[in-house]
């Protein structure tokens, strides 16, 4: 087995940009993926390109350049770019490649998804009004806040720290910041869950090109090693989106699974990492998922975000670039992006965002539909 | 104005009573709704028909404060008449948890535990003048 570095990362800025493909905005974060790098796509010997919406990834070779590679589309659920990323790293750790990029770029319709339940004896759950994402993160976030004591006016901590670390971040979609009375008060979408509370579907593109850790000083003085990279589909029992029914019996979902493979893969515990980026489809989500990955007990999210732990300054930071509330969600580029941001980090070159101290070690989680997960770790 | 079901194969007893059609696995015992005949739980593919409980526990639930798309929603979509509505998970004991409708929608008016019973909403009217119903959960008198 041979270690991986990340070499080279490059973006289109997330948010809504008229005229522009999604292709389009995933051929530039190849271009500034390359350019960072200081490699030409005519080194890669693989890519693995993530899109939910806009188009088949591989068709941009016309545009790079026809150089025979072997392109593969990847199409996973909400874990779209974070499968990129670990059929990337297997094909490096494995031997057969040296160097080659992995990718993801989308473009979504405004407002929630659309989900068309044909076929299967489920055109009804559609028909019905019960076929919404927001619905399920609604309810999931009801009963933990029942069973746990999170309180509402910590559901807009979270928010308002989104939008403050996106307010830092160039590369953000919502970039002004907003009070939690705000926050509380926008619409109420899917109680307890309000307007400002939710991500929504956007567009963006990021690309990162990595190469067998022997190789890595060849491209750059700053590498960064992935040390773990897994993704998990959901066991019976667990709780999860679009789901009709539920077993009675409970099980942990895919987020557990995925985060206990992370570590052991990696070998190190959550404890001796630095700083995370979490799913926060919604704000609920990110405080569910910080127990769930690991980093504390349930129901002391309530007290670590009262008390500011996970801002940029905190003992534990969470989503330093504004998470999915402040970057919108393009599935195909959305687990990468939080890549990106780590990369960024460990690297110091996070700007006015820059967690302090010199990080070591990153986390990053993607959770969604149809009950998914993909985990990595990354280290200086 | 008759009243018929939104998808016969799962909702059924309309108009009269409502009974919604799940599976149980003969290998296992777990229980699916809607039917499929596939387990998920031991990998059989012999699930049988059953009428589910028509009473249940609320597990959890939410309130849908927006109209959804449509398609594929086929109720109130115009947000000058669109109704905020419960959306909940109904726990019906030995069997399954059930996404439904709820008929309350006020949030100080539902908590995690109550008793909960089988009952339908309408929807939509459809092209023959029939009013097309799915199934909801209302809180039983005990509560
Ligand atoms: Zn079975």
């Amino acid at each position: 087995m041979h270690d991986v570095a990340i070499v080279g990362i490059g973006m289109h800025e997330f948010g809504r940009h008229d005229g522009v493909t999604g292709m389009d905005q995933g051929v530039v974060a190849v271009r500034r993926a390359l350019a960072d790098a200081g490699a030409q796509w005519e080194d890669l010997e693989f890519a693995f390109g993530g899109s939910k919406d806009a188009g088949s990834p591989d068709t941009m070779v016309s545009r790079l350049g026809l150089t025979g590679l072997q392109f593969i589309n990847v199409h996973n659920g909400c874990a779209t770019g974070g499968s990129a990323l670990i059929s990337s790293y297997n094909a490096i750790r494995s031997g057969t490649f040296e160097i080659g990029i992995a990718l993801g770029f989308d473009k979504h319709e405004r407002g929630a998804f659309r989900v068309r339940t044909r076929g299967d004896n489920l055109e009804w759950y559609g028909e019905s009004g019960m076929a919404l994402t927001t619905q399920f993160f609604g309810m999931k976030i009801n009963r933990y806040m029942h069973d746990y004591g999170i309180t509402q006016n910590t559901l807009a901590k979270v928010s308002t720290k989104a939008f403050r670390n996106g307010a830092l971040n160039p590369m953000a979609w919502r970039r002004k910041p907003f009070s939690e009375e705000e926050v509380l008060e926008s619409t109420m979408l899917s109680y307890p869950l309000t307007q400002y509370m939710f991500c929504s579907p956007g567009e963006g593109g990021v690309a990162l090109v990595l190469v067998r850790a022997d190789k890595a000083k060849e491209f750059t003085d700053n590498p960064v090693y992935l040390k773990s990279c897994v993704v998990k589909s959901r066991r019976f029992g667990s709780f999860e989106v679009f789901s009709p029914h539920l077993a009675n019996e409970f099980s942990e979902g895919p987020t557990v699974d995925a985060s206990k493979a992370a570590f052991e893969m990696a070998g190190i515990g959550p404890d001796e990492i630095d700083l995370a980026q979490l799913q926060d489809t919604e704000s609920g989500a990110e405080v569910m998922h910080m127990a769930e990955n690991g980093f504390c007990e349930h129901g002391e999210q309530e007290s670590m975000i009262q008390n500011g732990e996970t801002e940029i300054d905190g003992r534990f930071p969470v989503n330093t670039d504004g998470g999915c509330l402040a970057n919108g969600e393009p599935i195909g580029a959305s687990g990468l992006r939080q890549v990106y941001e780590n990369v960024l980090q460990l690297r110091g070159d996070a700007g006015e965002r820059q967690v302090p101290n010199d990080p070591q070690t990153a986390y990053t989680h993607v959770y969604g539909a149809p009950g998914i997960s993909g985990v990595t770790i990354l280290s200086k | 104005m008759t009243q018929v079901s939104v998808q016969d194969t799962v909702l059924v007893g309309i108009p009269g009573e409502p009974r919604l059609i799940g599976g149980k696995c003969p290998d296992c015992g777990n229980h699916v709704f809607p039917m499929q005949k596939d387990c998920p739980k031991c990998t059989g593919d012999q699930i049988e028909k059953v009428e589910l409980s028509t009473k249940g526990i609320l597990w959890t639930w939410t309130i849908q404060g927006f109209p959804p798309k449509s398609p594929p929603y086929i109720g109130e979509t115009d947000p000058e008449n669109f109704e905020a509505y419960g959306v909940g998970y109904v726990e019906l004991p030995g069997e399954v948890k059930v996404e439904a409708r709820l008929t309350e929608n006020d949030p100080t008016r539902l908590r995690v535990g109550m008793e909960m019973e089988l009952t339908v909403v309408p929807l939509a009217i459809d092209e023959e003048g029939n009013e097309v119903v799915t199934f909801a959960f209302q809180p039983t008198e005990n509560n």
